[in-house]
């Protein structure tokens, strides 16, 4: 489970709550437009996962369509 | 369609050359070239041989079986008298508007004096495709028909008449004329005495055949007024650049080689299509770049400037779909250099700025374009620095300093040094002190209300200190204090420094370098006599001044105007790297942001007090206010992150407060005691990030007081997430005996669920 497969979740847990975190549906919004997007998502409070690259990626470009709609 | 036909594409040529004349077989061969008095290449070889051209047009291109558009129909009959170029032109038109239109010709046939033109030169089948053209629009044609009825009668049957016989007829129907006999015509609508009736042609003019090409310049614009006097609007409404008119377009002919025109092999025959090629490469193509060729931000777009002001207006009035052109209105540096060249004073800067104020007001501003730059400004305006006193042991001021809030942030020192200057030289005033920022960045930003809201703010202020003289060292603030507050009496504090004398100290070694080059601010466009103080000052050190070939009202921007480097840092890398390549020397700028700027690229700048406040001389670091660094380290040093941009703006006041007024801060929030690690390479990407030290401060104050984080089974790292304000913040850190290490931070605007409550 160290040797991470690119495909493998990576390794957070909610601190919180003491649980992994699971693949959900989760409401993202911006600018009055909400979308559902598959993320890891702490099942019990709900604490979510935002990797790095999807930040500054996917998500960078969608708000800079959704500003200029 | 030039550019067409240099390209080779004569079909397009032809499309484009369609658009313009009514009949391109006709005119190709019979235009008289009247744009060939003004054409500039002339200056340089011969005018261009545009019929020629157009001819080539025509012969070569491949007309595209014109698809026959439905055509619109409007209620009106309109009868067209004289059946020659004027006549047709005018039936042409006014037929594809959808009118009925009749054309009654005396002769035979039409094309009036056309017939008289040398049959080798327009042969007849040439003339008739074109005729053909208008009668395949519907307009009625009564050949053999001469005008037996006086117009009044005529008028009962028609809507509106046009009169376009030619110069050899002794008619003058039932019109008023001049005292020469011709019939009266308005210059610009064409209209005569008769309600409906409107004239043009040799008739007009008295002679035959006097232009072709204004027989149809005077049809088309005939035609205009008779649809506007169908659909009953005003008929000279907004009608100035009809017709010829001396244009406003400036071409720098400079560096522009001499070409001779390309003589056609046959002559009878016209060009061949690689003369034609030949001969079209000749057009300068008369586009005013000079604005274009001085911005870098015009370049990057790569289009001129009218078509530019099109693009903002539809942007405007887009309700659904994307608007193009944010990043363009959004990325300009409201410099207003090109006003400053363009021969017409076309000025992007009034136009961007009016468009974003238009977007700010109808909610469709890009957030994330100016928001940095707006919380940088409510932080300067927030208890953090924002601080108004009267001198000690006064409760009024003549004077207030007011150094702005990116000198306070670049160089704190300095703002202190002045301060004290200030104190000691003008001995019959009282100098109060006024921290904060101007509002620039909510004008650049478009936000009105914002902007409003501050300088009143400061109105108030000043109100209450007496109304006293602002001295200002940062020529936005300036530009902003007097344009904004008119009736709060300003001074530049370069004008003071020239006027009342530098510290002792000041420039008393030999400077290094001996040549300095000057870079005035861009908001100092116009104010020479802050400039001239400059130089004066920048002598007197000892300096040999050069002059930047962009200087003073031609001055660039460091790409801070206008909040460029942050809502398009791509071009301001551009715009900051071409300005520094302007010299060899070192820079004095007396823009704190300026300087940064160019001290970021690698430039050696440096700020006028660095100049002023410097420690070159042996046993001048005792005096109060000279600076721990010589000149040379100054000019080499970058400046100051964003993070420590706002700890210097804080640590100021409370510095000044404890030294000259010997009051204590309130306290800090609890996030500001967090103490954080970062390593250099984290700070840059950071600092990249526009992530700012109180960011992550929050987020981790955040995560340790609620225990929502997320944790790393692998490196035990924790990970949280936190919205302030706008933007959500992702800190990645590791708890330690001595603070935080901090080992990635990134940030968002889209919203998730459990980002804190805040908002
Ligand atoms: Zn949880």
């Amino acid at each position: 489970m160290t040797e991470q497969q690119p495909a493998e979740p990576p390794p957070w847990m909610c601190a919180n709550c003491n649980l992994p975190l699971g693949l959900s549906k989760v409401d993202v919004g911006y600018l009055g437009n909400a979308f559902p997007v598959d993320l890891l998502k702490c099942p019990n409070c709900g604490l979510v996962f935002i990797p790095e690259d999807l930040a500054l990626g996917k998500m960078a470009d969608v708000e800079k369509q959704l500003e200029d709609k | 369609m030039l550019i067409e036909i240099a390209k080779g594409d004569f079909t397009a040529a032809l499309r484009q050359y369609k658009k313009t004349v009514p009949f391109p077989g006709i005119i190709s061969r019979i235009c008289d070239q009247p744009c060939q008095d003004v054409c500039k290449r002339a200056e340089a070889g011969d005018a261009i041989a545009i019929r020629n051209l157009e001819r080539a047009c025509v012969d070569i291109g491949e007309s595209s079986s014109e698809k026959s558009r439905p055509l619109p129909k409007r209620g009106g009959k309109i009868a067209v008298i004289g059946g020659g170029v004027s006549g047709l032109t005018a039936a042409y038109d006014l037929a594809r508007k959808g009118y009925a239109v009749t054309i009654i010709e005396a002769d035979s046939r039409l094309g009036g004096s056309l017939w008289k033109v040398d049959r080798d030169f327009l042969p007849a089948k040439t003339i008739e495709d074109d005729v053909n053209a208008v009668i395949k629009l519907g307009v009625v044609i009564r050949l053999n028909t001469p005008i037996n009825q006086e117009l009044h009668d005529l008028r009962r049957d028609f809507n509106a008449i046009y009169v376009a016989i030619g110069a050899h007829t002794v008619e003058r129907f039932d019109l008023d004329q001049d005292e020469y006999g011709f019939v009266k015509v308005d210059a610009v609508t064409f209209a005569t005495s008769m309600d409906g009736v409107f004239a043009g042609g040799g008739l007009r003019w008295g002679k035959e055949m006097h232009s072709a090409i204004t027989s149809i310049s005077e049809g088309r614009r005939a035609a205009i007024s008779i649809d506007r006097y169908l659909q009953k609007v005003s008929l000279t409404a907004s009608r100035i650049n009809e017709g010829t008119y001396p244009s406003c377009l400036y071409t720098n002919m400079q560096g522009i080689e001499p070409h001779p025109v390309i003589d056609a092999n046959d002559h009878q025959q016209g060009y061949e299509w690689n003369e034609a090629i030949q001969e079209a490469k000749r057009c300068l193509q008369c586009e005013c770049m000079e604005c274009v060729k001085a911005c870098e931000y015009l370049k990057q777009f790569e289009r001129y400037p009218k078509r530019y002001v099109r693009e903002i207006y539809n942007n405007l009035s887009i309700v659904k779909g994307t608007r193009h052109a944010n990043t363009f209105i959004n990325s300009c540096s409201l410099c207003g250099l090109c006003g400053e060249i363009c021969p017409e004073h076309l000025d992007m800067a009034s136009v961007n700025l009016t468009a974003r104020r238009e977007m700010v007001e109808q909610n469709r501003m890009p957030p994330s374009a100016f928001d940095f730059a707006l919380r940088d400004m409510q932080f300067s305006n927030s208890d953090k620095f924002e601080l108004a006193r009267n001198r000690p042991g006064t409760d009024m001021s003549d004077t207030v300093f007011f150094p702005g809030c990116q000198l306070s942030a670049s160089s704190p020192d300095h703002v202190e040094s002045v301060y004290a200057y200030l104190n000691n030289h003008l001995t019959d005033s009282r100098v109060g002190l006024m921290l904060g920022c101007c509002g620039a960045p909510a004008n650049w930003a478009g936000q009105s209300a914002l902007f409003e809201s501050t300088l009143a703010a400061w109105r108030t202020q000043l109100q209450a200190m007496g109304n006293p003289k602002v001295i200002l060292p940062c020529s936005s603030c300036y530009q902003v204090f007097k344009n904004h507050m008119p009736g709060v009496e300003i001074v530049s504090l370069w004008e003071i420094y020239d006027q009342c004398g530098l510290p002792a100290f000041a420039g008393t070694v030999e400077p290094a370098n001996c040549a300095i080059a000057i870079h005035d601010p861009c908001t100092t466009r116009y104010e020479t006599s802050i400039q001239d103080s400059v130089r004066r000052i920048v002598q007197r050190m000892g300096y040999q001044i050069e002059e930047l070939p962009l200087s003073r009202e031609r001055t660039e921007c460091c790409s801070y105007g206008g909040l460029m480097w942050l809502s398009n840092r791509e071009l301001a890398h551009k715009v900051i790297q071409r300005r520094v390549a302007a010299s060899q020397a070192d820079y004095v700028t007396y823009c704190a942001m300026c300087r940064d700027f160019f001290a970021s690229h690698g430039k050696r700048a440096l700020h006028l007090l660095d100049l002023i406040y410097n420690r070159d001389t042996p046993g001048v670091s005792e005096i109060p206010g000279a600076s721990a660094q010589t000149t040379d380290e100054r000019a080499a040093r970058r400046g100051p992150g964003y993070s420590q941009r706002h700890e210097n703006r804080a640590r100021l006041k409370r510095k000044l407060l404890k030294t000259i007024w010997g009051e204590e801060m309130d306290g800090a929030q609890a996030y500001e005691s967090i103490r954080l690690i970062i390593a250099d390479e984290v700070r840059v990407k950071l600092e990249q990030r526009l992530i700012l030290t109180e960011d992550i401060q929050r987020v981790i104050e955040y995560a340790e007081r609620t225990g929502r984080r997320l944790l790393n089974q692998g490196t035990g790292h924790t990970l949280a997430y936190f919205k302030p304000t706008s933007v959500t913040y992702w800190v990645e850190y590791l708890r330690q005996a001595d603070g935080f290490a901090i080992y990635n931070a990134y940030s968002h605007r889209m919203e998730v669920p459990g980002s804190g409550q805040l908002s």
